[in-house]
């Protein structure tokens, strides 16, 4: 039973929460905005179309397939809000995150109604609230390569904390700007995109870590990159056990637990900033 | 103006006559049974919701925010949940739905107040911090309430799940009488509020020397705009963007400030709306998409292009 079912479990827990929460990192510093992450700015529903539209128009291919075209939908649906992005005005910070919300409701309309035409409701009600319970040995490993592309990122921390400067300020010192942006995206879209796949949708990890974090250690990524990570992973593994206990014996989903802490903690950092900001 | 609301009239004439009679076969007056509650139901909601967004984008003074981008709907369902929650579905079900549906609107004007409240003072009048507050606390209610469908039994959760999408050809017709008495009632006091109204939008200076107090008026607008989104929520669901499509369109279509004007032609075009695009896509393309769907995603787009449009 551990090495089956509670092993994979609490392994596929801590991957996905540090990656989500590496992801969200990188999201924040390419937007430049810290209300960002992929899950609740149309990145994670644009996978779960990538998802839908394989299992509508290809149902045999193999996983790695599926894996492959969810992680370019997150890819292309990623691409599109940052191309969004440039054009708004920089002295609305908050709009970035609003549009952010609005664009993930546009794509997850789509989802919804793309599935409501092949009769798939169910099958995205999976995608649409992670959860962990479907996690067994052989189900979840590709995680390890979501782990290992989030990973990846910390060997180019430095140049990730000089592109939250700016654009400007990167060509300025020396850094091929766009080609750590282009690396920043790619761990984005492969988190994301395996992350939906095997568990499905989780909000606001990648968006309240990064923030507290960094109330703590600073903006330094090479040494909060780490930090982040474990308290992603920290925070997802603890809410996947309090929906387990809370209603006991049956489960709640982790992105319900989540949604609920994400959505209170963001408030609380969203009003807190009206001290500093104004 | 009088003569574009009057084609409007005419126009959604058309569209009923086309919805009641269009793929009818056999007794009109089985034909006018089934589909009579249905349009009547549809009238209803086109009317509460054009109504709450109007009156609600004018006392905050903009032409984005709708009641159920910052989360109204959302807390109705919670409410919802928690109420199926507290009484148990059993309780629940044996009550008559004319009586959840009052005892909901009750609540939901007091949350509603405390809700608006909380955005008002959170965002210092910052219009930005205030809708991502708001859309964040859509969230949250959303979450909350699909924790307390899994902390409830199926039974209970069937009867939350039912109430949580937006679905426009099945509608609850028993709630009908019920939901035309508070909407006339609500419609009422906002017709003859519709002078006041047009004073608002001039600021509080303005409107407090012309006799107007807004704080007053906030407050009275924001109970009818709880009891009108009641209303929508319990016969169709929650529906995001319906009602900005519509006052947007309204604003196209009449360019006018006068209420006596807007109210009128708004929920007109709401009506249009459901009443046209339900024929169009139930009987003459024999679609299976969904009316909501098709309103949430243009809906949602004009969101979006309005919000990056105000910031040029």
């Amino acid at each position: 039973m551990i090495r089956d079912s509670r092993f994979p479990r609490t392994m596929a827990t801590l991957l996905t929460g540090a990656s989500l929460a590496i992801a969200g990192q990188i999201m924040q510093q390419i937007a430049r905005n810290r209300f960002v992450e992929p899950m609740t700015s149309g990145t994670g529903q644009s996978a779960a179309l990538g998802i839908l539209l394989t299992a509508v128009f290809l149902p045999t291919a193999p996983i790695g397939l599926k894996m492959a075209i969810a992680s370019l939908a997150a890819l292309g649906g990623s691409m599109l809000f940052f191309a969004i992005i440039q054009r708004l005005p920089p002295t609305q910070p908050l709009l970035i995150p609003l549009v952010g919300l609005i664009y993930g409701g546009v794509v997850g309309a789509g989802v919804t109604y793309a599935a409501y035409q092949a009769d798939m409701l169910q099958f995205i009600e999976i995608w649409m609230n992670g959860e962990f319970s479907g996690t067994l040995r052989g189900r979840y490993e590709l995680l390890w390569l979501a782990g290992i592309a989030a990973a990846l990122s910390y060997l180019v921390a430095d140049q990730l904390s000089i592109i939250g400067l700016g654009q400007d300020v990167s060509l300025n010192l020396g850094l091929n700007y766009r080609q750590v942006v282009v690396l920043g995206l790619f761990v984005i879209s492969v988190v994301t995109g395996l992350t939906v796949v095997t568990v499905g949708l989780i909000p606001f990890v990648g968006l309240v870590v990064p923030n507290l974090v960094s109330l703590v250690v600073g903006d330094n990524l090479r040494r909060s990159l780490p930090v982040t990570a474990m308290a992603g992973a920290g925070l997802v593994l603890a809410a996947d056990l309090a929906g387990r206990l809370v209603i006991y014996p049956f489960e709640m989903p982790v992105g319900t637990v989540i949604g609920i802490f994400g959505a209170v903690v963001f408030l609380w950092l969203l009003n807190r900033g009206t001290r500093f900001v104004r | 103006m009088c003569v574009r609301i009057a084609v409007l009239a005419g126009l959604l004439l058309v569209c009923c006559a086309a919805y009641l009679s269009l793929g009818a076969r056999g007794d009109w007056s089985f034909v006018l049974a089934f589909r009579g509650p249905k349009l009547a139901a549809l009238l209803l909601v086109g009317f509460a919701v054009s109504w709450a967004t109007l009156i609600f984008q004018t006392i905050t003074e903009n032409r984005i925010l709708t009641p159920n981008i910052m989360g109204f709907d959302a807390l109705y369902l919670l409410l919802l949940a928690g109420l199926v929650w507290s009484l148990g579905a059993r309780t629940y079900q044996d009550l008559p739905a004319q009586g959840v549906m009052a005892l909901n609107a009750g609540l939901m004007c007091g949350a509603s107040l405390l809700l608006f409240l909380t955005l008002m003072r959170s965002s210092h009048g910052d219009l930005l911090r205030m809708i991502l507050t708001g859309v964040t606390l859509a969230v949250l209610f959303r979450s909350l309430t699909s924790y307390v469908q899994r902390v409830i039994d199926p039974n209970e959760y069937d009867v939350v799940q039912a109430a949580s999408f937006a679905r426009f050809s099945n509608i609850e017709t028993d709630l009908l009488t019920l939901a035309a008495l508070f909407s006339i009632g609500a419609g009422t006091m906002v017709w003859r509020m519709r002078h006041r109204l047009d004073v608002l939008p001039l600021g509080p200076v303005l409107s407090t020397s012309l006799g107007e107090s807004p704080q007053r008026a906030q407050w009275q607008v924001l109970i009818l705009v709880s009891v009108l989104v009641s209303v929508s929520t319990a016969l169709v669901g929650p529906v995001a963007f319906f009602g900005l499509l519509v006052t947007s369109l309204t604003y196209l279509v009449i360019p006018s400030p006068r209420h006596g004007h807007l109210l009128p032609a708004a929920a007109l075009i709401a009506s249009i709306t459901l009443v046209g695009g339900q024929t169009v896509l139930e009987r003459i393309l024999n679609f299976s998409t969904p009316l909501s769907v098709v309103i949430e995603f243009t809906g949602g787009l004009i969101f979006l292009f309005l919000l990056l449009r105000s910031l040029r």
